[in-house]
C-alpha cells in the first residue's frame, strides 16, 4: 500500500530521468530550480539588509548625538581613496553583470574574462582599504588598540588633514572622546563590508576554476546569476557606507 | 470550633493570615493597581473557564463513542467576529486603564518631595535633601507625595517597592523618576529587580513608612550635619566652579542664580528646561550643552565627580533661588584670592544655623 | 474515558517496516553526516536538541534545588547566576527556537507541500552543522566556567562589568542564529516555489502556514540579534562602546536592538507549536479545523504584529511615556490572533468525533496552559500592571506557561503524533498518556505558584529571598520533580519503541495530509511520483473515499 494512493488523482509523468545533469533531483524542472534558488538568494540578501541595518541604526543615532565629533573624525578619511573604491566597485558590478550576460550567451571566454576582471577589481578594493586601514593605524586612530585623541584636541598637530580642513576647531575633551566612537563604527561597518567582499572574492575564485571547466556555459546560469546578485548587494552596501562615513559635512 | 483540633486550627489561622496573595497595600496607588489586577484576573478566569468548558464539554458531548461521525463545518464568520471583538475590547479596556495608571506613576506631581537614590553594585544609597544618608533603606512619611530621582553608578538596577506597587529602573548615565504617596506606617521590602551581577539578591532593604511626626524626628536624628545642598556648595567651591559661574558681569560662565527649571537657549538654538537631567549633563558633557552666547570652554567633570557629587551639586543649584543665597555663595571668590579658591572657603562664613533646604 | 480510539494498525503478525526507507537507504556514518535528505537532517536535529534539552533541564533542576531554601546555600551566588544564565541560553537558543521547525518542520514540510526535499538541501545540512558548532561553543563556555550575564546580556553589565565567558557565548548564539536563518530561508523558498501541482496556498496544512510565519520572523529578526552580539563582542574586547554611557554610548540602544529580535523570537518559538496543535486537534476530532482561513491569517498576523511590540520589555526602563503607550496598544493587538486560534481549535471539537490519544492530551494541555500564559501576557502588556509585575516571578511564570506549558507540550504532541511516520513504529499508548498527565500536573505545581510569588514581589534571578516566600518555592520545586519525571518517561518509552513498538503502517491515525499517504518510514525521495493535490486540506470525506478504494482494490 505504499504509493498507489498518491497517484489516484492522476500521475505526473515522471521526468525523473530526463533532466539535464545540473538539475538537482529534488526539483521537478530546471525552471523550478532556477526560480527557487533565485528567490532564496533574494531572501538571503534581505537578511543581510537586516544585518547591516542594526549597524546603520547604531551609527545614525551616534552621529545625531555627537555630530561635531563625527564631522571632524570623518575628515580623517581620504575622499580620494573612498571615491576610488566607489569607482572600483561600480565598475566591478558592471563586469559582474557582463559576466552573467556571457554565461547566458554561453561565451566561455568572455565569462572567464569578466569574472577575472571582477576578481581583480575586488582585490583592488581590498588593497585600497588596507592602505586606508594602515594609515589609521599609523595615525593612532584604531579604537581600543592604539587610540589617541590628539588629532582632534589639537587639529594643528595633524598638518595634512588640517590643510584640507582649516575650519576644524579643536574639540572639547568630552566631545573629542566621541571620535573614538566614530572610528569604532567605521571599522565595524567597513570591516563587516570587507568581510563580505572577502567571501565574495573567494567564491569568485572558486567560480573561475569551475567556469574554465565549462560548468556555467551550458545554459545553467543559476550559480553565476545568484552570485551576481550577492556581488551587487555588497556594492550597494558600499554605496550607502561611502556617503555616510566619508561625506558627512558635504551635502 | 471544638471539633477542629487546636493544632490544625493554629495551622489554618497561620496559613490564612500569612498566606497572602498580594503584598500589603501601602501607597495610594496600590489599591488602584490591585483593582486593575483583580479585573484582569477575573477576565482571565472567565476566559479560561470558557475555554475549559468548551474543550471539556465538546470532548464529552462529541466523544467518538457518543458521536461516531464528525460533521464537517467550515467556520462561522459571526463567531470569528465575536471572539475577535470581545477579547480586543477587553484588552483595550485593560490598555486604557493600565495606561492611566502608568502615566500617574511616572508623572510626579510638582509638589512632591524629592529623594535621590543612587544604585551601585550592590547597594542602594538614598540621599535625603536634608543631608540624611541611608544605605539599603528608605524612610518616608505618610500623606506626602514623594518623588525618587534614581540613577545608577554602574549597571542597570531596578528599585522596586512591591507594597507601593512602584518600580523603576536606575539607569547608568541618566536620571529616572517615580513617585508615590505612602499611606500605612510599617516596614516593607525594597528589592533590586534588574539582574546586576554577583550580589543581585543581596541588594535588598527596607522601606520604613512613618507618620509625619515620627518622620520629622527621624530626620532630625539622622542628619549628617550638612544638607545635600551644603555638600554641593562645598563641592562647588572645591572644584572652583565659581571661577566662571559667578554673578560678575565679565563672568566666563552663565550665572546659576535661579537657573533651576528655567528655560535656556543652547548654542545650537534649541531651548531646554534646566531640570536635573540637564544640569547633570551640563556638568558631565558640557560641550554639548553650551548656552548661547558663551564659549564652549567648560571642562568636563566626568570621572572627577561621583553620582552623589553630581546630586549634591544639582541640589545646591536648585537652591540658588534667593538673592541672599546667591550673594553668599556665588561670590565667595571675591573674598578669597583666585589661587586659593579651592580651600573650602565656605567654612566659617555662614551662620551655623543656616540649613540648605526644608525637608 | 472510554477506550475509543482511531488508531488503525496493520495486522502485527504480517506487518513489516518497509525494507526501503530513508533510514535504510544508505548506511554508514558518512551517509548521515553528509546527507542532503531533509528527514535524516531532521533526525540529526532531534538527537541534538534532545541532548541540549536535558542539559538545560538539569540546570533548571539545580535552580529549583537552590530555591528550596531562602539562603544561598547550595551554591555560591556567582554559580547560581551562571546556572540560570546557561539555562536560559540553552533553552531559548538551543532548544526552543529550533525545536519544532528544525525537527518536525524539516521532516514534514517537503512532504506536506508535495515535494521531494527542501529547496536547498545542502543549506539545510549546513544549518545543522552550524547548530552543532554553536552547541560545542556553548558547551565549551560551560566547561570553561560559564557565563553569568542572564540570557538577555544586559549592557553595560555584560560588556564591562563581568569577567566570565561572554564573548564565547555571544559567538555561540551568533552561529546558532545563522542556523536558524538558514532553516527559515529554506522553508520560505520551499513553500513558495515547490508546492506540488494543485497545492494552492489555501490547501496547505495549517502546520505549513505556522512554520511559514515563523520563518519570516527567523529570516528578518535574527540578523539584528547577530549584529547586536557582534557589537557586544567588539565592545567587550576593545573597551569602547556604543552601549556604555561611560564611553558616550547608550545602554538603552542595546535594549532596543536586543528586543527587536528577542520579541519576534518568542513568536518563532510558539508559532510552529501552534501549527502542530492545528494538525492534532483536527485529526483527533476527525474534522477540518474550524475557520481555516482565520487560523492561517492569524499566524501571519502574529508574525507581522510581532515585529512592532518589542519595547513592551522596556516599559520601566526609561522610555518615554508616549512610546510606552504605543507599544502597549500594539501588544494588545498582537494578543488577539492567539485568542482567535484558541477558540477556533475549541470549536473544531464541536460536532467532531473525539478521541484522547496522547497527542490529543498534550494538545488539550497546550490549550489550557497557553490560555493562562497568554492572558498573563496581557497583564504585562498593560503598562500600569507591568510596573508592579515586571522583573518578578510573574514574568518567569508567564513565559514558562507559554513556552513550556505551550510550546514544549506542542512539541511533545507533535513528536508523538508523527513518531509512527518517522520511525514506522507506534509508541506505547498507556504509558505515554500517563506521562502526558504527569507532565501537566507537574507543570501546574511548578509554575502556578510562581504567579503568586511574582505578585507578592519576589524578584527574578534571585539566589536568596525573604523567608516568607519559602513555602511557595518549596511547592514549586516539588512540582518540578514531578515535571522531571514527566519529561524522562518519553525518552525511555520512545527509545524502547524503536525496537519493540508495534508496526504503524502508513496511516495509523487515519489522518489527512500528504505525509500520511506515504509509507512509514518514508522513502528518501518521499513520493515515488509527485502527487497532484486535488482536494482541500483536512478533507476527511476524501480520505474516506481513499480507504474505500483501497479496500475495493485489495479485494
Amino acid at each position: 500500500m505504499s504509493d498507489s494512493s498518491v497517484t489516484a488523482g492522476g500521475a505526473v509523468a515522471d521526468a525523473h530521468h530526463e533532466h539535464p545533469p545540473y538539475q538537482r533531483h529534488h526539483f521537478e524542472s530546471v525552471d523550478q530550480q532556477f526560480d527557487a534558488t533565485n528567490f532564496a538568494m533574494w531572501l538571503f540578501l534581505l537578511t543581510e539588509i537586516m544585518f547591516f541595518g542594526g549597524l546603520f541604526t547604531a551609527y545614525l543615532i551616534m552621529r545625531n548625538w555627537y555630530y561635531p565629533a563625527f564631522v571632524e573624525a570623518s575628515h580623517q578619511l581620504n575622499i580620494g581613496w573612498g571615491t576610488a573604491n566607489t569607482g572600483v566597485l561600480i565598475v566591478s558590478s558592471f563586469t559582474m553583470a557582463m559576466g552573467v550576460w556571457s554565461a547566458e550567451m554561453r561565451k566561455k571566454g568572455l565569462l572567464i574574462l569578466f569574472l577575472s576582471l571582477t576578481f581583480i577589481l575586488g582585490l583592488a578594493f581590498l588593497g585600497i582599504k588596507s592602505i586606508e586601514y594602515s594609515e589609521k593605524w599609523e595615525k593612532h586612530h584604531v579604537p581600543g588598540l592604539n587610540w589617541s585623541d590628539a588629532s582632534f584636541l589639537n587639529p594643528a598637530s595633524d598638518p595634512e588633514v588640517h590643510k584640507l580642513y582649516p575650519q576644524d576647531k579643536p574639540l572639547a575633551p568630552d566631545m573629542a572622546s566621541k571620535t573614538e566612537m566614530y572610528f569604532f563604527l567605521y571599522f565595524a561597518m567597513t570591516g563587516m563590508h570587507a568581510l563580505h567582499m572577502i567571501i565574495g572574492i573567494s567564491i569568485l575564485g572558486f567560480m573561475l576554476v569551475r567556469a574554465r571547466a565549462g560548468a556555467y556555459t551550458t545554459g545553467h546560469v543559476t550559480y553565476v546569476e545568484n552570485f551576481g546578485l550577492y556581488w551587487h548587494f555588497v556594492d550597494i552596501v558600499w554605496i550607502f557606507l561611502f556617503p555616510l562615513l566619508y561625506l558627512i559635512s558635504r551635502y | 470550633m471544638d471539633h477542629i483540633s487546636p493544632v490544625l486550627w493554629q495551622f489554618l489561622v497561620k496559613w490564612l493570615t500569612h498566606f497572602a496573595l498580594f503584598p500589603p497595600e501601602a501607597s495610594k496607588i496600590a489599591p488602584e493597581m490591585d483593582a486593575l489586577y483583580f479585573f484582569m484576573a477575573l477576565v482571565s478566569l472567565v476566559g479560561l473557564t470558557l475555554v475549559i468548558l468548551l474543550v471539556l464539554g465538546f470532548s464529552i458531548l462529541y466523544n467518538k463513542n457518543r458521536h461516531p461521525k464528525a460533521i464537517q463545518i467550515e467556520g462561522s464568520t459571526i463567531l470569528e467576529a465575536t471572539w475577535t471583538i470581545i477579547p480586543l475590547g477587553l484588552f483595550l479596556i485593560m490598555f486604557v486603564w493600565g495606561a492611566l495608571l502608568y502615566f500617574r506613576i511616572y508623572t510626579p506631581p510638582a509638589n512632591a518631595m524629592n529623594i535621590y537614590v543612587v544604585g551601585k553594585q550592590w547597594m542602594w544609597k538614598v540621599e535625603h535633601p536634608g543631608g540624611q544618608h541611608e544605605i539599603n533603606a528608605l524612610h518616608v512619611p505618610t500623606g506626602r507625595a514623594v518623588q525618587l530621582t534614581l540613577i545608577s553608578q554602574d549597571v542597570f538596577h531596578s528599585f522596586s517597592i512591591p507594597a507601593f506597587r512602584v518600580k523603576r529602573e536606575a539607569i547608568p548615565g541618566r536620571y529616572s523618576t517615580v513617585w508615590f504617596e505612602a499611606t500605612t506606617p510599617g516596614t516593607y521590602h525594597l528589592f533590586c529587580t534588574q539582574y546586576c551581577g554577583t550580589n543581585h539578591s543581596q541588594m535588598i532593604g527596607d522601606v520604613v513608612v512613618m507618620t509625619p511626626d515620627d518622620f520629622k524626628k527621624w530626620l532630625d536624628g539622622s542628619t549628617s550635619g550638612n544638607s545635600l545642598a551644603q555638600d554641593g556648595e562645598r563641592l562647588f567651591a572645591s572644584l572652583s566652579c565659581n571661577a566662571c559661574h559667578n554673578t560678575r558681569p565679565d563672568a566666563r560662565g552663565p550665572s546659576l542664580a535661579n537657573v533651576y527649571d528655567s528655560r535656556l537657549t543652547l548654542s545650537t538654538g534649541e531651548t531646554v528646561t534646566a531640570d536635573d537631567a540637564y544640569l547633570r549633563q551640563a556638568i558631565l558633557n558640557p560641550s554639548q550643552h553650551t548656552i548661547q552666547g558663551y564659549a564652549p570652554i567648560m571642562p568636563t567633570y566626568q570621572g572627577q565627580v561621583s553620582e552623589e557629587g553630581v546630586i549634591a551639586l544639582v541640589e545646591y543649584i536648585k537652591n540658588l533661588d534667593s538673592d541672599y543665597r546667591v550673594q553668599q555663595t556665588l561670590n565667595t571668590t571675591d573674598l578669597v584670592p583666585e589661587g586659593q579658591a579651592g580651600k573650602a572657603p565656605t567654612a566659617g562664613q555662614k551662620p551655623a544655623a543656616q540649613k540648605g533646604v526644608k525637608p | 474515558m472510554s477506550a475509543a480510539t482511531i488508531i488503525n494498525l496493520p495486522d502485527q503478525s504480517t506487518a513489516r517496516i518497509p525494507k526501503m526507507n530513508f533510514l535504510t537507504k544508505e548506511n554508514g556514518l558518512l551517509s548521515w553526516l553528509l546527507t542532503g535528505d531533509h528527514k535524516r537532517i531532521a533526525t540529526l536535529y532531534l538527537i541534538s536538541i534532545t541532548f541540549f534539552f536535558f542539559i538545560g533541564g538539569a540546570l533548571a533542576g539545580l535552580i529549583r534545588l537552590e530555591l528550596l531554601t531562602p539562603q544561598t546555600d547550595l551554591m555560591a551566588a556567582d554559580t547560581y547566576n551562571k546556572v540560570f544564565t546557561m539555562h536560559g541560553v540553552i533553552m531559548v537558543f538551543f532548544f526552543l527556537v529550533p525545536s519544532v521547525p528544525a525537527t518536525i518542520g524539516n521532516f514534514l514540510i517537503p512532504m506536506m507541500v508535495g515535494a521531494r526535499d527542501l529547496a536547498l538541501p545542502k543549506v539545510n545540512l549546513l544549518s545543522w552543522y552550524l547548530y552543532v558548532i554553536a552547541g560545542c561553543m556553548a558547551i565549551y563556555t560551560m566547561a570553561a566556567g560559564g557565563v553569568d550575564t542572564g540570557w538577555t546580556f544586559t549592557t553595560p553589565l555584560s560588556t564591562h562589568y563581568l569577567n566570565t565567558h561572554v564573548i564565547s557565548t555571544g559567538l555561540a548564539i551568533f552561529v546558532a542564529g545563522f542556523s536558524s536563518i538558514f532553516t527559515g530561508l529554506n522553508f520560505i523558498v520551499t513553500i513558495h516555489k515547490m508546492r506540488c501541482p494543485g497545492m494552492t496556498w489555501f490547501r496547505l496544512p495549517l502546520f505549513v502556514w505556522s512554520n511559514y510565519a515563523a520563518s519570516i520572523l527567523m529570516v528578518l529578526g535574527t540578523p539584528v540579534l547577530a549584529i547586536t552580539l557582534v557589537l557586544v563582542v567588539l565592545e567587550r574586547s576593545l573597551h569602547i562602546g556604543v552601549f556604555d554611557p561611560a564611553y558616550g554610548g547608550d545602554p538603552i540602544l542595546f535594549q532596543h536592538l536586543f528586543w527587536f529580535y528577542s520579541h519576534p523570537a518568542v513568536y518563532i518559538m510558539i508559532l510552529p507549536g501552534m501549527g502542530v496543535i492545528s494538525e492534532v486537534v483536527s485529526t483527533f476530532s476527525r474534522k477540518r479545523v474550524f475557520g481555516y482561513t482565520a487560523v492561517a491569517f492569524s499566524s501571519v498576523a502574529i508574525a507581522v504584529f510581532g515585529f512592532f511590540v518589542w519595547a513592551h520589555h522596556m516599559f520601566i526602563m526609561g522610555i518615554s511615556n508616549y512610546a510606552a503607550l504605543v507599544f502597549s496598544l500594539l501588544t494588545m493587538l498582537v494578543a488577539v490572533p492567539s485568542a482567535i486560534k484558541i477558540f477556533n481549535w475549541a470549536f473544531t471539537l464541536y460536532k467532531g468525533s473525539i478521541t484522547f490519544e496522547t497527542p490529543m492530551l498534550y494538545a488539550f494541555g497546550f490549550m489550557g496552559l497557553f490560555t493562562i500564559g497568554g492572558m498573563t501576557g496581557v497583564f504585562l502588556g498593560a503598562t500600569g500592571t507591568d510596573i508592579h509585575l515586571t522583573e518578578t516571578y510573574f514574568i518567569v511564570a508567564h513565559f514558562h506557561f507559554v513556552m513550556v506549558g505551550g510550546m514544549l507540550m506542542a512539541f511533545l504532541s507533535g513528536i508523538h503524533f508523527w513518531w509512527p511516520k518517522w520511525t514506522g513504529r507506534m509508541y506505547p499508548e498507556k504509558i505515554s498518556q500517563l506521562a502526558a498527565i504527569v507532565t501537566f500536573i507537574g507543570f501546574n505545581f511548578t509554575f502556578f505558584p510562581q504567579f503568586i510569588l511574582g505578585t507578592l514581589g519576589m524578584p527574578r534571578r534571585y539566589a536568596a529571598y525573604p523567608p516568607e516566600f519559602q513555602a511557595l518555592n518549596v511547592f514549586s520545586t516539588a512540582g518540578a520533580t514531578i515535571l522531571g519525571v514527566g519529561y524522562l518517561l518519553p525518552i525511555l518509552y520512545l527509545t524502547w519503541s524503536l525496537k519493540y513498538g508495534e508496526i504503524a503502517g502508513n496511516n495509523p491515525w487515519q489522518a489527512t495530509g500528504l505525509e500520511w499517504q506515504t509509507q512509514s518510514p518514508p522513502l528518501t525521495e518521499n513520493f515515488p511520483v509527485i502527487p497532484i493535490m486535488d482536494h482541500e486540506a483536512y478533507d476527511y470525506d476524501w480520505l474516506e473515499k481513499q480507504e474505500q478504494k483501497e479496500v475495493a482494490s485489495v479485494g
